[in-house]
């Protein structure tokens, strides 16, 4: 990152600035969770709120909007098998999905 | 049982360049900082752990070969719970069983392949003075050995070690006996040594390369590791999860993999339900799977710089090599479900990870047939090395193709199970990855000590075992086709189906208990060498490669001079040159 | 014998050793609580009903709040050793401390209050996720604790002797602790909100 102090001086305020937004941001979640959306739309709403503040985490907080290329490389491939291990699980059940379990009746026998 | 037999490597009769104070004994051989110390701590532990592991197998041999027989001479050595009269229980089988998976794959190959060859090897091939992490290096074979005891000692306790496979499956895991949860803890430990290792490997082989070394310059064993190391890294946590949620499930009384209306006994489990025993396969699943290219990759690197070595030609593909090996790794992950295609799926995923398991055969291929083209028109060294570096490429290649019929799911239905799939993964493995580990052994050996291992005990050696390991594994493909399932106790004595397989189990016994024979020249080869092996040089196998630079044990630091690397790593018989090699190390116009 | 660049950044590749290794540890702990999320999926997907309103939102939503600040003041920390301003620098590493502690005394509570009620983990498969993967952060946020602790006080010696080195230490400790605040983002409206 930049030593020249003005420049650090500057990112202090810009840390406190994302800072406020992501105490709005987490004011905004918890007002919208008042509105009991259907859960399909919650979910996504959700989500949508909370990677904006995660991306605001990540850019400004951990310096990611200026890093090197290693560090992008590593963290595109790591999202790339994160997304896989969250959803492809999942493809293998979702033939089942709603379908209550329950209890077998009585063998009927092989 | 087992003890920590620490830096036997460093040479006598070499001076070392100490440009610091001297370090007690503590700090030089136990505690040491230093990664060819390190290394040999991982190599011995892991040989040692290997030993057992092959031990336990041995055993189980035993009881398939002569089932309810009483074990000769050592039956009385494992107590009534166990073996009583020497006759082994079920319970005490499938300890075995699930011990000898676990302790091979993650106490013996990994740690020599990766903690052993990886750590000695990397920072000299590539010029480096230690690795990146010296302190984290250390700290990481310590917690392996700690994993390493934890998992011995679970044999100790009450009902004895964990018995659901070394793929401890619930619900029968969540319920099994107090083994099973110190094989949890132990795991634990063993991942995040791994972990740990994972972050060093890259970062030494990213930052820390001499001048002159690019990529594409680094030798295969460097990438080999560099992509093992990924792997590692982003698989293991999972696993880790996993194991977090099992010991949640033993101990805390959750349900993650406890489907309601289990019932236990013929009376019903008192837990809350709602869990999934498939969530357990699928992170178990999404690390092994890539844990088994962990297994390979290495030794693909290790057969690639003995090749090159003892043809006195380059490799012969270096990109396609480099290239494949990435995408092996990349498509490691994406394909762990080819071992849950009787779970149930849909058919749609079922044919994604069909279609993305016969793609991942492509890179392999690639290697395999790079390797052999490396063989044509060369000027061969049948040295013993060379020897299991040239095995390693056919028993790769009945490895690689028994797989084909495992990863359709159709032939799956009928293979699955049995001990065609036995046979395949332990060619892959056994007479593949091992015999390169040997091969290893053999060669970087005068690196380590400054001296040769006897080449006549090394020839025993070879060929007493690639015969005894064919004799083993072969016939288990004809076991799997004919129906033979695996993790029996009596040997499949109680299916009629069985009944033309069995005498296979002979064979197959006499062969394992020959094969354990004919490790005993490596082994006395490979301490009496230490003391008495023939004096090399720095280059005893003229090689081409960093390492060969240094001193024959180097010293601390590694290099007496900043090494500079000058050309790419395999300029073998380079036309017009006066000698058949021309090392990456040597300034032009030397 | 030094190893290179522990301190300054290899040219080509314009890191620090420090700097990938960090990163690449927290690639792996991405992968870690993706496995979680994975199981919270799964299991979510498969059940007949889930609970809802069962978490006090408040108490997480404080939580939030508390985790958020303590990233500013770990990034504001790490600014201030680059000012050459050490004072400061230790006393922003403090507070974060400080907000940490904070935030595991809230967790205490509100676990405290789960197990009067009967409702451990073994409760039902949301308790069993909630408790684990709350309690898996909460063992992260400690951890960092550990660390910076450390750094304000036993290793705050390593400034007089290496300054860059120290203030190395400190980002990278920062960079841990904002990858714990953004767990943590999306724990809270996926087990509270959702």
């Amino acid at each position: 990152m930049q030593s020249d102090p003005e420049a650090i001086r500057k990112s202090i305020r810009t840390y406190g600035i994302v800072g406020g937004l992501l105490l709005v941001f987490t004011a905004i979640t918890v007002g919208v969770n008042q509105f009991h959306l259907a859960v399909p739309l919650a979910i996504t709403v959700a989500l949508i709120i909370a990677t904006t503040k995660g991306s605001m985490v990540a850019a400004i907080f951990m310096h990611l909007s200026h890093e090197k290329k290693w560090i992008y490389g590593a963290l595109l491939l790591t999202v790339v098998f994160f997304i896989v291990l969250l959803f492809v699980p999942l493809a293998t059940v979702s033939d089942t999905i709603g379908t209550p379990t329950h209890v077998a009746a009585p063998a009927e026998g092989h | 049982m087992e003890k920590t037999v620490t830096g036997t490597a460093h040479g006598h009769g070499h001076t070392h360049e100490h440009t610091h104070e001297e370090l007690g004994f503590w700090r030089k051989y136990v505690f040491s900082l230093d990664h060819k110390v390190i290394g040999v701590q991982y190599a011995i532990t892991g040989l040692l752990f290997l030993l057992f592991g092959f031990c336990l197998m041995m055993l189980m041999r035993f009881q398939l070969a002569y089932p309810g027989h009483p074990i000769p001479v050592i039956g009385n050595w494992f107590g009534a719970d166990k073996a009583p009269g020497g006759i082994m229980l079920p319970e005490f089988y499938n300890q075995l069983g699930a011990m000898h998976g676990t302790i091979m794959v993650f106490m013996g190959v990994v740690p020599l392949a990766v903690g052993g060859f990886g750590n000695f090897v990397t920072p000299l091939q590539i010029g480096a003075p230690d690795m990146a992490f010296p302190k984290l290096n250390m700290m990481s074979y310590w917690v392996y050995f700690l994993g390493g005891v934890t998992m011995l000692a679970s044999f100790f306790v009450p009902a004895g070690a964990a018995q659901s496979g070394w793929t401890s499956y619930p619900p029968l895991s969540d319920i099994a006996t107090m083994g099973q949860t110190m094989w949890l803890f132990g795991m634990v430990f063993l991942i995040t040594s791994s972990l740990l290792g994972s972050i060093n490997f890259i970062v030494t082989i990213v930052q820390l390369r001499a001048k002159g070394l690019s990529y594409m310059r680094l030798p295969f064993f460097v990438w080999a590791q560099l992509v093992t190391s990924f792997l590692l890294l982003l698989a293991f946590p999972p696993l880790e999860a996993a194991g977090v949620l099992q010991l949640m499930d033993r101990l805390a009384g959750t349900s993650f993999f406890l489907p309601s209306g289990l019932m236990v006994s013929q009376k019903p489990l008192t837990v809350a339900g709602g869990g999934n025993p498939l969530l357990w396969q699928h992170l178990f699943w999404f690390l092994a799977h890539p844990e088994v290219y962990v297994l390979i990759l290495p030794a693909m690197g290790i057969v690639s710089e003995i090749i090159a070595n003892n043809t006195r030609k380059p490799l012969w593909g270096y990109r396609a090599l480099i290239y494949a090996i990435i995408f092996l790794g990349f498509m490691s992950f994406i394909v762990w479900a080819h071992h849950m295609f009787m779970t149930g799926m849909g058919t749609t995923i079922s044919a994604f990870f069909q279609v993305t398991t016969m793609i991942i055969s492509i890179p392999s291929v690639v290697i395999l047939t790079a390797l052999l083209l490396s063989l044509w028109g060369a000027s061969i060294r049948f040295t013993t090395p060379m020897l299991f570096a040239l095995a390693f490429l056919p028993m790769f290649g009945i490895g690689g193709l028994t797989g084909l019929p495992l990863g359709l799911a159709p032939s799956d239905i009928h293979l699955h199970d049995t001990y065609y799939v036995i046979g395949h993964f332990h060619y892959v493995v056994a007479p593949g990855t091992i015999f390169a580990l040997f091969a290893g052994l053999y060669y970087w050996f005068p690196k380590a000590t400054g001296r040769k291992m006897n080449e006549l005990l090394g020839k025993i050696h070879f060929w007493g075992s690639f015969i005894c390991i064919n004799c083993v594994f072969m016939p288990m493909f004809i076991q799997g086709l004919g129906g033979m399932n695996r993790r029996m106790y009596d040997g499949g004595m109680q299916y009629a189906h069985n009944a033309g397989l069995l005498k296979w189990n002979l064979m197959i016994g006499f062969a394992a208990w020959g094969l354990g024979l004919f490790q005993i020249p490596f082994i006395i080869n490979f301490f009496a060498s230490i003391k008495w092996g023939a004096l090399v040089d720095r280059n005893p196998w003229e090689a081409t490669t960093l390492e060969w630079s240094a001193p024959s044990p180097p010293g601390h630091g590694n290099f007496l001079t900043e090494p500079i690397v000058y050309r790419g790593a395999y300029e073998y018989s380079v036309p017009g040159a006066a000698k058949d090699f021309t090392p990456q190390f040597e300034p032009e116009h030397a | 014998m030094e190893i290179p660049y522990t301190v300054e950044q290899r040219p080509d590749t314009g890191l620090a050793n420090g700097k990938l290794g960090i990163w690449l540890f927290l690639a792996s702990e991405v992968m870690l609580f993706g496995a979680l999320f994975s199981t919270y999926i799964l299991l979510r997907v498969g059940a007949i009903e889930w609970p809802h309103g069962e978490l006090s939102v408040k108490l997480g939503a404080i939580n939030t709040v508390i985790l958020i600040c303590s990233s500013v003041t770990m990034v504001v920390a790490w600014a201030k050793l680059k000012l050459n301003d050490f004072a400061k620098g230790r006393l922003y590493v403090i507070v974060t401390v400080v907000l940490a502690a904070v935030f595991l005394v809230n967790k205490y509570f509100e676990y405290a209050e789960h197990f009067a009620k009967g409702e451990g983990p073994w409760h039902s498969t949301f308790f069993a996720i909630y408790f684990t993967l709350t309690g898996l952060h909460g063992l992260h946020i400690v951890g960092g604790i550990v660390v910076m602790l450390y750094l304000a006080g036993p290793g705050a010696g390593l400034w007089k002797r290496n300054p860059e080195q120290y203030t190395n230490r400190v980002e990278y400790t920062g960079l841990y602790w904002h990858f714990v605040d953004l767990v943590w983002i999306f724990l809270f409206p996926v087990l509270y909100l959702l």
